[in-house]
């Protein structure tokens, strides 16, 4: 589960400036320009083809149009939902749910990692049970969830947290396996022992492999945490994507998917944007590697 | 009446053994390997790769569990790594999230000394490895040169009764390898330590040393001891002496490694990272 490119691109940044290496200056190409102005041609050609398919409610063989909204009205929609209060309500409570689905995710699974990735005993007893959850979809706890905890509110955010752990506890315990060993035995030489190692050497080390996980697991945690709320929800974003459809409020329907897909988005921003700044030495080495 | 002469930096391994895998790939990497170095004595540990060489540094530094033999520094068993013995590395193994301040500093902190005091101390030792300006810079930023200057200063900050150096300009160009021989040795001068300096470059050794042990291939024994009678303070001109010649022509002929076994796959003790097939720079 350890993505190595994924790794690079989320907290390979902007490049600052090295002293005594000459700076290069800022460049904008040809190519470059040529490349924005290609991509922004292409989505205004998408949202055409979308307004001429929904507004001609074309049927296509087994897929039909007929009720998909057109771009306008979902504009319409979703300047009206900005400024109505059900928003803040739905945002409010997506957001404490991932708040605490992810936040004990990271914990867990930060935490179970250092002690899987460096001990052998702790992976012996801890992975195999592991081993056994992982492939099970975070989706599928959610009839089990329900029936086990006091509220749905708790097993919207077990969901969520079961949803994000496996992607951080994995790329904790490969980013742990992977510290060098000659650290480890230079910060030993040096006078470090027992959780002061964890602390100064183990940690940092496999950091950049953890906030891969984080990042990861915070596009997990979205995805888990609106099939949850679809599916036993009051509030959230994800209980007004699918309120829309009982309601045929179709147009909010699609302002719900795009409020998701930029919450997600942001959030996912945000950790890499933590993660830039946790590892700075890390965007130097990336660069000249 | 009797002066207490307080002797620090003695070394003693008695007939050290060092077996490595298990059941029947078992093997010894060393074997009955005794040595003697007294304090502030520079020592060069010469031998083909894969000699056990590594294994012997890592033994005294406290990382490698012998399996017969003892290893004592001033007369106390070695158990466990300890700051009295510092380990310098061939390369890479600065922390890399920590700048040059912070690397040399950290013995200090793991002493407990508080802040503004590794500051300084810190600040002084990286002057004396002439790196004073860069001590904001990460390892990163530096060259393989710069990097090694930074280890050497992070050891010596804890005062260390020996180094132990395992390649440590291994992995630098000629000429920077040269300017890191120099190096040592002027810092040597003023700290005197103990000195347990690995290399295969006969080179090296010679321009270093007061005394060159050479290995055998595995398992590693000791085949010869040999004195390096050059003047102190020296100059690079002394690579072109006779004298610097015939003993370097001694050194080769114990080594030869073209007649020796076929080379053995390189696994290291503590994770060196394998770079290159070891060669005998002439
Ligand atoms: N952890 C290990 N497990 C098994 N074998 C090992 C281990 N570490 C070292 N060896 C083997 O022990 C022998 C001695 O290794 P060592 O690294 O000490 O040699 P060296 O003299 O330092 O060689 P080089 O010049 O290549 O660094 C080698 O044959 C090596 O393959
Ligand atoms: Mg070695």
């Amino acid at each position: 589960m350890s993505l190595p490119d994924t790794l690079a691109a989320g907290l390979a940044g902007p490049a600052a400036p090295v002293a005594g290496q000459p700076r290069r200056l800022p460049r904008w190409p040809a190519g470059r320009l040529t490349a924005f102005a290609v991509g922004a041609l292409s989505l205004l050609a998408s949202l055409l083809l979308w307004h001429a398919l929904a507004t001609s409610r074309a049927h296509l063989g087994f897929i039909t149009f007929a009720h998909v909204p057109p771009p306008s009205e979902v504009l319409e929609a979703g300047i009206e939902l900005l400024s109505s209060p059900k928003l803040s309500l739905h945002v409010g409570h997506s957001l404490a749910r991932i708040g605490a689905g992810y936040l004990s995710a990271a914990l867990a699974g930060v935490g179970l990692g250092l002690l899987i990735g460096r001990f052998r005993w702790a992976a012996r007893a801890l992975l195999p049970p592991l081993e056994v959850l992982r492939p099970i979809p975070a989706v599928a706890w959610i009839p089990l969830a329900i029936l086990m905890f006091p509220s749905t509110e708790v097993s919207m955010m077990f969901i969520t947290f079961t949803g994000a752990i496996f992607p951080i506890l994995l790329n904790t315990i490969h980013g742990v396996e992977a510290v060098d060993p000659r650290l480890v035995a230079s910060a030993r030489s040096l006078g470090t022992r027992g959780p002061r190692l964890f602390a100064e050497v183990i940690l940092p080390s496999a950091a950049p492999g953890i906030f891969t996980g984080l990042s990861i697991g915070m596009g997990t945690c979205w995805f888990c945490l609106v099939s949850a709320e679809m599916i036993s929800g009051q509030f959230g974003i994800g209980y007004y994507t699918w309120e829309s459809y009982t309601l045929q409020n179709y147009a909010g329907i699609v302002v719900g998917m795009l409020f998701i897909g930029a919450f997600g988005m942001a959030s996912s921003a945000l950790v890499r944007w933590l993660g830039h700044f946790a590892t700075p030495w890390y965007r130097l080495q990336e660069k000249k590697a | 009446m009797t002066t207490v002469v307080h002797l620090r930096g003695r070394v003693d391994i008695q007939h050290l053994d060092i077996e490595f895998g298990q059941g029947t790939s078992r093997f010894k990497a060393v074997s009955d390997v005794s040595l003697a170095a007294s304090t502030g004595e520079f020592i060069c540990l010469l031998g083909p790769s894969g000699c056990g060489k590594s294994t012997v540094l890592g033994a005294l530094a406290g990382h490698i569990v012998p399996s017969a033999g003892r290893l004592l520094l001033d007369g106390e068993a070695i158990n466990g790594p300890h700051p009295d013995r510092g380990l310098v590395f061939q390369q890479h193994t600065l922390f890399p999230w920590k700048s040059v301040l912070d690397n040399v500093a950290f013995g200090l902190k793991m002493q407990g000394v508080p802040g503004p005091e590794r500051t300084w101390r810190a600040r002084e030792l990286i002057e004396l490895v002439g790196l004073k300006g860069f001590e904001r810079h990460y390892p990163s930023q530096l060259s393989g040169g710069m990097q090694q200057r930074v280890e050497i200063a992070r050891v010596l900050i804890n005062q260390p009764r020996v180094l132990l150096m395992d390649e440590p300009f291994g992995a630098l160009d000629a000429q920077t390898r040269l300017k890191m021989q120099q190096l040592l040795l002027d810092v040597w001068a003023r700290i005197r330590t103990t000195v347990l300096f690995v290399t295969h470059d006969i080179d090296e050794a010679l321009f270093l040393a007061d005394r060159i042990l050479v290995m055998s291939a595995r398992p590693g024994r000791i085949i010869d001891d040999i004195r390096v009678p050059f003047a102190r303070p020296r100059e690079a001109q002394l690579t072109t002496t006779h004298a610097f010649n015939s003993l370097k022509r001694h050194c080769l002929e114990l080594l030869h490694p073209q007649n020796g076994p076929a080379p053995l796959d390189r696994l290291s003790p503590l994770g060196d990272s394998v770079l290159s097939e070891a060669h005998f720079a002439i």
